[in-house]
C-alpha cells in the first residue's frame, strides 16, 4: 500500500498537468454537447449522430483511413524488411528520409501534394487533385514511415534462429516468411496498423488541405463546425464520437503492440547480402522512396519557379506580409516564432515525459501496483490520438477565466503542442528505461550509492542519447503541429504552419510561391532536425 | 556420407573456419569438440548451409552440396536452446517438416504420436513451448528435426543449456534414439563429457583447425599435444624432467611431455614416487590429493575413501599407466 502511495505522490505532478492541460479542456469541449442550459441533456448529442452529413463524414473518415493503413502496411513491410535486413547501400540515410515525412508539417504535404497533383502538375493529367485518392495518398505518404519503423525495428531484433531451424527442416524461404517470421512480427504489424488507423482518422492538415470543403473527415468537420459554422453541438458531439473511438483503439493498440520482456537483451541480427529474390522487395522499396521523394521534389521546385523561370523571389518575398497584405507578420517573424515555440514545447514534453516514463517503467511490486502503472500509461498515451482539433479548442473555451486565464499567455502555444509531443517522448523512453535491468540499481545500491547516485551510474549513462532523440522528435513535431495551433496563435504571432495555411487560402500567385518557399523552410528545419535524431541510432524513435 | 574438404570460412580478416576436412560415415555420429569462439558452430551452420564457405567444399555422398540451399539439403538442425516455434503447440512444431511436405493429416497424427512417445513426451501433444521446462524443450525439438528422418541431424551443444542431472540423463536417452533411429549425426560442443556421451568419433578444433580426429577412445588415449590433452579432461601436464621422472616410474620411456588425469597417481606404501601433500579433499567416491612430488612438483594424485592423510604428510605414489597420456610434442600453452 505504502508503494502504491509514494507511486501515486510521484505521479501526482505530471497527471495534475495533464489534468489541467488536457482533460480539462477536451471535458470543456464535451461538456458543450451534453450540457444546455446548465443541464444535463444527450438529447442534442443524439439528434447530432443522426444526421446523414455526420454519417457520411464518418464513413468517409473510416474508408479512407482504412484504406490508407492497408496501403501503408503494404508497403510498409517489405520496405522495413529491405532498409533493416539487408545491406543496402545507403540504408541509414533512407531511414532518416523516410522518417521526414513523419513529422513533416501536415500543411507542408497537403502542399506539397496539391503541387504535385494540381493543373500543370507532374501528375496533374491523372486528374486527381481534390478527389479522395488523393487524401489517402497523403495519409499513406506520413504513415508509410510508421510502418517502417515500428515493423523493422522488431524485424532486427527478430531471432534468425527460428528461421533457419525451420529452413533447415525444409522450408523454404517463403514458407519461413509465412510460417515463422510473419507469425513473430504479428503484434508489430498490428500494433503499426492500429496506430497508422488512428493517426489517418485523426490526420487534420492534410483532409483539410486536399479536401476542402468537398471531403470533410470528422476531425476537419469538427474544425468546420467550431470555426465556420459555429455549431458547438454538433463539433462536441462529434468530438465525443472520436473520443470514444480513439481510446478503444488505443486499448486494442495497447493489447496488441508487442511487449517483449524489456530486460531481454536486444540483439540486433546483423544485415545479410542481398540475394535474388530480394529483388521484388527492393524494388517496392525503391519505389516508396520515389513516392517519398516526388511530392518533395515537386514543392522545392516550385518554390524556386518565378514566372517562366527560376530564381530565389519566392524566398526573398519571406520577409515581406504577402501580396495583398495577406499576413500581418512576415513569414521570417512566423519562423522565429516557430522555433521560439518549439524550444518551450520540448522542455515542457521532455520534463512531463521523463517523469511519466520513469513512473511508468519502475517495476511493480503486486498486481495492484502494475495496474496503477499500467493505467497511468495508458492515461499518458490518450493525447496522442485524440483531435488536436479538440484540444485546441477545448483549451479556447476553458482556459480563458481565472484561475487558468492563460488565453494571453504566451505559453498557451507550447502548452498545447507540448501535450501533442508528449506520447512521442514516453514511447521513446519508456522502451529504453524499462530496458534497464532493476538488478543493476539494486546492485548499485547495495554497493552503497544514494538513489540520486543510483540515478546518475545506472539509469542516465543509458538514457542520455534516447532522450536527447526524444527532444529532437518532440521539437520536429512541435514545428509542423497545426491542428492545436491553428485555433490558439493568436494573429499577431503565428506559427510557421499556420502562416502557410493563411498564404494558400489568399488568391495571389506571389503568396503561393511564398507558401511553396515557407513550406521548404519548415520541411528543411524538420528534416534537419529528424537527421541529427537519426544519427543518435536510438532503436525506438519513431516505432510506436 | 558427409565430406568436408578444406572448408573454409573468413569475416573480412578472421577466419572462423580454417581448412577443415572431415568425413562422416552414415549411421556415426561425430562430435566436433572445441572451446568457445574455437569455429566450431560456424562449421555446423556451414554444413546446414547458412554460412558460405568462402573455399573447400561440403559434399553428401560425393554431389557437391555448395549451390544447394538449406531447406533442400535434407539435414536437420537442432540449435542449443531448441528454437521451438512458440506461437505453435508442441504437436504443430514437430508436424512441422511433414505439413511442409504435405503428409496427409492422418499420418502427420501418428508420425507426431509415435516421435513424442520416442522422447518421452506423450501427452504434451498441446501444450505451447513456453510452458515445458529445458529439458522438455530440447526433447521436443529433437523429436521435430526427426519427424521427417533427416539424412543428418546437426546437434548445436544440444545439452549444454541444461543442468547437470538432466544433462546426463538426457544424454542416455539421446544417444540410444539416435542409435535405434540409426541417425548419422554431426554434434558440435564444448563439453568433452557430452561428446563422450554421444558421440563415436570426435574431432578437436582450435582456432578454426581441426587438429585431431579419429574414434573417440583413441583421441582420449592418444591427445596430440598439450592443449588437446587439457580440453580432453586431462588434469595437468607435465614436461622434461618431471615428464621423464613420472613415466620412469611407469616403467615408460622419456618424453617431452606427459598428460595425468587426476587419477594418475595413486597413494601407495611401496609407490616409486615420493612426495609431500599439499592438501586433501574428500569427495564420494576418493579423497583427492595435491603432492608436491620430488623433483615433479605439484601433482594431482588420488587415495581410496579411509586413508588417513593431512597437508604435510610425507607420502608415496604409484603411477597408473591407463590414466596418463604420453605426448609427442609439446604444444603451445
Amino acid at each position: 500500500m505504502r508503494r502504491i502511495a509514494g507511486l501515486l505522490l510521484l505521479a501526482a505532478g505530471p497527471v495534475l498537468v495533464l489534468g489541467v492541460l488536457f482533460v480539462l479542456p477536451v471535458a470543456g469541449m464535451v461538456s458543450e454537447g451534453f450540457v444546455a442550459d446548465g443541464r444535463f441533456a444527450p438529447g442534442a448529442v443524439l439528434d447530432v449522430l443522426a444526421r446523414p452529413r455526420v454519417h457520411r463524414v464518418a464513413w468517409f473518415t473510416v474508408w479512407t483511413s482504412g484504406v490508407a493503413t492497408l496501403v501503408a502496411v503494404g508497403l510498409g513491410v517489405p520496405a522495413a524488411f529491405v532498409l533493416h535486413r539487408l545491406a543496402v547501400p545507403g540504408r541509414t540515410v533512407v531511414r532518416a528520409a523516410l522518417l521526414v515525412p513523419f513529422v513533416l508539417p501536415t500543411v507542408v504535404v497537403g502542399v506539397a501534394f496539391r503541387q504535385l497533383l494540381g493543373e500543370g502538375g507532374p501528375l496533374g493529367f491523372l486528374g486527381l487533385d481534390g478527389t479522395p485518392v488523393a487524401i489517402v495518398c497523403g495519409l499513406v505518404f506520413f504513415n508509410v514511415a510508421v510502418v517502417i519503423r515500428t515493423v523493422g525495428v522488431a524485424w532486427e531484433s527478430l531471432d534468425p534462429r527460428p528461421g533457419q531451424a525451420a529452413a533447415a527442416l525444409g522450408a523454404s524461404p517463403r514458407q519461413v516468411l509465412r510460417t515463422v517470421t510473419l507469425p513473430a512480427l504479428r503484434p508489430a504489424i498490428v500494433g503499426a496498423a492500429s496506430i497508422v488507423f488512428l493517426f489517418c482518422a485523426t490526420a487534420f492538415g492534410i483532409v483539410l488541405t486536399l479536401g476542402g470543403v468537398r471531403y470533410s473527415s470528422v476531425e476537419t468537420e469538427i474544425y468546420l463546425l467550431t470555426t465556420t459554422i459555429f455549431d458547438l453541438r454538433a463539433a462536441a458531439a462529434l468530438s465525443v464520437l472520436q473520443i470514444v473511438v480513439v481510446v478503444g483503439l488505443l486499448a486494442v493498440a495497447a493489447r496488441l503492440r508487442a511487449t517483449p520482456d524489456p530486460t531481454a537483451l536486444r540483439a540486433v541480427t546483423p544485415v545479410r547480402t542481398v540475394r535474388r529474390g530480394d529483388l521484388p522487395a527492393l524494388a517496392l522499396t525503391l519505389l516508396v522512396l520515389a513516392a517519398m521523394l516526388l511530392p518533395i521534389a515537386t514543392l522545392v521546385l516550385g518554390s524556386l519557379s518565378v514566372g517562366d523561370g527560376w530564381g530565389l523571389d519566392n524566398y526573398r518575398a519571406l520577409t515581406t506580409a504577402g501580396d495583398g497584405q495577406a499576413l500581418l507578420v512576415p513569414v521570417t517573424t512566423a519562423l522565429v516564432t516557430s522555433l521560439r515555440t518549439a524550444v518551450d514545447a520540448t522542455w515542457m514534453a521532455l520534463l512531463i515525459g521523463v517523469s511519466v516514463s520513469v513512473i511508468v517503467t519502475r517495476r511493480s511490486h503486486s498486481a495492484a501496483e502494475r495496474r496503477v502503472r499500467s493505467t497511468l500509461d495508458g492515461f499518458f498515451m490518450l493525447p496522442l490520438g485524440v483531435s488536436a482539433v479538440t484540444l485546441g479548442f477545448g483549451f479556447l473555451i476553458t482556459l480563458d477565466q481565472p484561475p487558468l486565464d492563460l488565453r494571453d499567455s504566451p505559453l498557451l502555444v507550447p502548452m498545447a503542442q507540448a501535450l501533442v509531443a508528449l506520447p512521442l517522448v514516453v514511447r521513446t523512453l519508456t522502451p529504453v528505461l524499462g530496458g534497464i535491468d532493476d538488478r543493476q540499481r539494486q546492485a548499485a545500491a547495495s554497493l552503497g550509492a544514494s538513489a540520486w547516485r543510483t540515478l546518475l551510474t545506472v539509469d542516465l549513462p543509458v538514457v542520455w542519447k534516447p532522450m536527447l532523440a526524444a527532444s529532437g522528435f518532440a521539437f520536429a513535431a512541435s514545428l509542423g503541429e497545426f491542428g492545436a495551433t491553428s485555433f490558439l496563435a493568436r494573429d499577431t504571432s503565428p506559427t510557421l504552419p499556420v502562416v502557410i495555411f493563411r498564404l494558400i487560402g489568399h488568391p495571389g500567385e506571389m503568396n503561393y510561391g511564398m507558401a511553396l518557399a515557407a513550406s521548404v523552410v519548415l520541411a528543411v528545419a524538420t528534416a534537419v532536425v529528424m537527421i541529427a535524431v537519426e544519427r543518435l541510432r536510438v532503436p525506438g524513435v519513431g516505432a510506436f | 556420407m558427409l565430406a568436408t574438404s578444406d572448408a573454409t570460412v573468413r569475416y573480412g580478416d578472421t577466419t572462423a573456419v580454417d581448412h577443415v576436412s572431415l568425413d562422416l560415415d552414415s549411421g556415426q555420429v561425430l562430435a566436433v569438440l572445441g572451446p568457445s569462439g574455437c569455429g566450431k558452430s560456424t562449421l555446423l551452420r556451414a554444413v546446414a548451409g547458412l554460412e558460405p564457405l568462402t573455399a573447400g567444399s561440403i559434399s553428401w555422398d560425393g554431389a557437391d552440396l555448395a549451390g544447394t540451399p538449406t531447406h533442400k539439403r535434407g539435414f536437420a538442425l537442432m540449435f542449443q536452446d531448441g528454437q521451438l516455434f512458440t506461437h505453435l503447440s508442441v504437436a504443430r512444431n514437430v508436424a512441422y517438416a511433414l505439413r511442409l511436405r504435405r503428409v496427409p493429416s492422418a499420418q502427420v497424427v501418428a508420425r507426431v504420436a509415435e516421435l513424442l512417445e520416442l522422447v518421452g513426451l506423450s501427452g504434451y501433444a498441446e501444450r505451447l513451448p513456453g510452458t515445458l521446462s529445458g529439458g522438455e524443450r530440447q526433447r521436443v525439438a529433437l523429436a521435430r528435426a526427426l519427424a521427417v528422418e533427416p539424412r543428418l541431424l546437426l546437434l548445436d551443444e544440444p545439452l549444454t543449456a541444461l543442468d547437470a542431472t538432466l544433462r546426463e540423463r538426457l544424454a542416455g536417452d539421446l544417444r540410444s534414439i539416435l542409435q535405434a533411429a540409426g541417425t548419422t549425426a554431426l554434434l558440435v560442443t564444448h563439453d568433452h563429457e557430452e561428446a563422450f556421451a554421444l558421440a563415436d568419433r570426435l574431432a578437436v578444433m582450435r582456432a578454426g583447425r581441426v587438429v585431431q580426429s579419429g574414434a573417440i577412445d583413441e583421441v582420449w588415449r592418444e591427445p596430440v599435444d598439450e592443449d588437446t590433452a587439457l580440453f580432453l579432461g586431462y588434469a595437468r601436464v607435465l614436461r622434461d624432467e618431471a615428464a621423464t621422472r613420472v613415466l620412469a616410474a611407469a616403467g615408460l620411456g622419456s618424453s617431452y611431455a606427459v598428460a595425468l588425469r587426476r587419477s594418475a597417481l595413486v597413494l601407495d606404501p611401496a609407490g616409486p614416487v615420493r612426495g609431500v601433500v599439499e592438501s586433501a579433499r574428500v569427495t564420494p567416491e576418493q579423497v583427492r590429493l595435491v603432492v608436491a612430488g620430488d623433483g615433479i612438483g605439484a601433482v594431482d594424485a588420488v587415495a581410496p575413501l579411509g586413508s588417513r592423510v593431512a597437508p604435510g604428510d610425507e607420502v608415496t605414489l604409484r603411477v597408473d599407466v591407463t590414466r596418463l597420456a604420453v605426448l609427442p610434442i609439446v604444444g603451445q600453452a
